[in-house]
């Protein structure tokens, strides 16, 4: 702390810190996101052509239309409109998405947090509930859930927020132990701190940083399971999402040569959300990657 | 409260230990960390606890406070602060004693320090929990806290998380936080170990200095005697578990009992011997506490061992001096003691630096 290595760079006193930066690539990433965040919520408001309806064109032939200046993203076989569908679809893909993980860190967070501070026995049967949780394949425990209930928007978030629970469970865990031992827990135990004030107050706040990569990742994930998902007939049942809109695109490989533009513009949306969600949580990670000798 | 009671209060200690115990369940069998130590510190006193690593000095002061692990820990004997039994309780019916009654001060302010939240949060945070202030209030008090310990800029340091402090000014920070809530008990854990040697004498003056203007007691542990010298009133060693010598600061300096205390002492530089003159080690090494030695525990490394040493453990004895007391068969000054040194120093085996007294 005292000496600097580098003479070049400005001296770690108090009003030069070399602070790291995020990139460009991040706030890039963070615009894509906020730009689908607010076509998401706002659609309904949105001067975009119906989703459902069909714009049968007689002088054109028979649909699909490919992308023109009416139709931006041309049309499907129903001649209706996929730019329409394709911003339509955010809504319940990353809505899933949100709460798939939003769940998993609720239950999964708070379970790792409690079995981390506590230990003892906690500790134990919750390790074993997340390693069962680990062993069944995902995506089949997944099929199988969605095939037995019915599927809304809820139950599909539920479902993927079950299968985020360990994993989220299992970091939380992890950085809870690395911090529950420290002198700074022991220091707010002796100043007569509550246990739950000092999970809450002294340890959450640390733990948080790893985790909030973490929520990028996990919601990318949630993303991708959900549009498999529905590629295979198994999300949300009522609704456009960008898996079904895949599906319907590349039913057969006649399809996906004639009108390749139906699957393309979906898989185009779910590929650029997803890549932002990992290349943020990849940034937030090494942002927050902080070596205490560095201090 | 009439003027006897006063005179029977300050005689009494403040915190006080009978036999206690504390032993961790390892794999490898019990550790028996503090092993029957009895100690007495009396309002405005200061004891300082010196001991190698693993002497039990750190597991001493956290049983005497209640801060020990949750899962693990056989505890016995007994604890008295103000006459009341705390040894005892539960972490529940000791948080309205911590903070408010004994605080704690710990080696590493780095990691005592919690690193996301800023200082001023961490040091409101107990005046707002145990005195019931508001935000702003507290904020006064931690501002006039800050300067107490000598902290320049108070309120824009109050802004600042730790790891924009340097070391010495964390550990201030930590004092300041011990200080909130006025604690009568002040435990202060190898305080100077992770300092700059040029700020260690600031800090140990700063905390001595807060004792006598709030006229606390102060449990000092640390594994440098000349760090305790200054600063204490009375002096317990500690060696496997156990006090080995126990006596008030000077008479512990001028008449050493224990040949431990003085193979201590010789270890430490001294300004009046000539420069570059060679330190004495003590050979070997800190006993193991799951299986310790059958006889004095310090016997396998001790230059005066004879046989009674190695099978039987000496009790705690009463020095010439009051208030002296340590745990040797042949102290310092028997004959045995000198007829063993005259071999010593004959063979060449003691690096002979002068008699200490």
């Amino acid at each position: 702390m005292s000496t600097n290595p580098n003479p070049a760079t400005p001296t770690n006193s108090d009003e030069t810190i070399v602070k790291k930066k995020l990139g460009v690539g991040f706030w890039l990433c963070v615009a894509w996101l906020g730009l689908m965040a607010f076509i998401a919520l706002f659609t309904p408001l949105l001067p975009l052509k119906s989703p459902t309806q069909n714009f049968l064109d007689t002088t054109n032939g028979r649909p699909p239309y490919s992308p023109s200046w009416k139709h931006w993203f041309g049309t499907d076989k129903d001649a209706r409109d996929v730019f329409a569908r394709t911003l339509h679809g955010a809504r319940i893909s990353l809505a899933v998405g949100f709460a798939a993980i939003s769940a998993g860190f609720l239950v999964g967070g708070t379970v790792g947090l409690i079995s981390g501070y506590f230990k003892g026995w906690i500790d134990r049967v919750s390790s074993f509930v997340f390693i069962v949780l680990l062993s069944f394949p995902s995506l089949v425990l997944a099929i199988l859930l969605t095939s037995l209930i019915e599927r809304s928007l809820l139950t599909i978030s539920l479902v993927l927020g079950l299968l985020s629970i360990a994993p989220v469970g299992r970091l939380a865990r992890a950085a809870t132990l690395q911090f529950a031992d420290r002198e700074f827990v022991l220091a707010a135990r002796q100043i007569g701190a509550t246990n739950r004030r000092i999970i809450i107050k002294e340890i959450l706040p640390n733990v948080a940083i790893p985790m909030s990569s973490l929520a990028l990742l996990g919601m990318a994930v949630a993303v991708v399971a959900e549009g498999g998902l529905s590629f295979l007939g198994l999300s949300v049942e009522k609704g456009i999402t960008w898996g079904g809109l895949i599906q319907l695109g590349s039913e057969s490989s006649k399809t996906l040569e004639e009108a390749p533009w139906i699957a393309f513009f979906p898989i185009l949306m779910l590929f650029l959300t997803v890549l932002s969600l990992n290349f943020a949580g990849d940034r937030v990670r090494n942002y927050f990657d902080v070596k205490e000798t560095t201090l | 409260m009439n003027p006897l009671d006063i005179v029977r209060s300050e005689a009494e200690p403040l915190v006080e230990t009978v036999e206690i115990k504390t032993h961790f369940k390892t794999p490898r069998g019990i550790a028996r960390a503090v092993d029957g130590v009895s100690i007495q510190i009396r309002r405005g006193q200061s004891l300082g606890v010196v001991g190698e690593s693993g002497s039990g000095k750190t597991v001493l002061s956290r049983s005497i406070m209640g801060l020990l692990p949750r899962n693990g820990v056989i505890r016995e004997g007994s604890v008295r602060y103000q006459g009341q039994e705390i040894g005892n309780r539960t972490p529940k019916e000791m948080r309205s004693v911590w903070g408010r009654e004994m605080a704690m001060i710990f080696q590493d302010p780095m990691t005592s320090l919690n690193p996301v939240m800023k200082v001023g949060k961490q040091i409101t945070e107990s005046l707002r929990l145990h005195l019931g202030m508001s935000a702003s209030e507290a904020m006064t008090i931690a501002e006039k806290l800050f300067r107490d310990v000598r902290i320049p800029e108070p309120t824009r340091r109050l802004n600042q998380y730790p790891h924009e402090l340097s070391g010495g000014m964390r550990q201030r920070v930590m004092i300041a936080i011990a200080m909130a809530c006025g604690p009568n008990m002040l435990f202060a854990d190898e305080p100077t170990t992770a300092l700059d040697v040029t700020v260690q004498a600031q800090i140990l003056e700063l905390i001595s200095e807060q004792k006598r203007d709030r006229n606390m007691s102060l449990l000092l542990v640390t594994h440098n005697l000349g760090v305790v010298a200054g600063y204490t009133d009375e002096i317990a060693v500690m060696y496997g578990g156990k006090v080995v010598e126990k006596a008030p600061t000077k008479t512990l300096f001028a008449d050493t009992k224990m040949p431990y205390t003085e193979a201590l002492l010789r270890s430490i530089p001294r300004l009046d011997q000539p420069s570059h003159s060679r330190l004495a080690t003590i050979p070997g090494r800190p006993p193991d506490i799951v299986h310790p030695p059958k006889g004095c525990r310090f016997a396998p490394r001790c230059a005066y061992v004879r046989d009674l040493c190695l099978n039987e453990e000496p009790e705690l004895q009463q020095a010439s001096t009051p208030d002296h007391t340590f745990r040797c068969f042949y102290p310092v000054g028997s004959p045995e003691y000198l007829e063993r040194k005259v071999e010593l120093t004959r063979k060449g085996e003691l690096v002979s630096t002068g008699d200490l007294s």
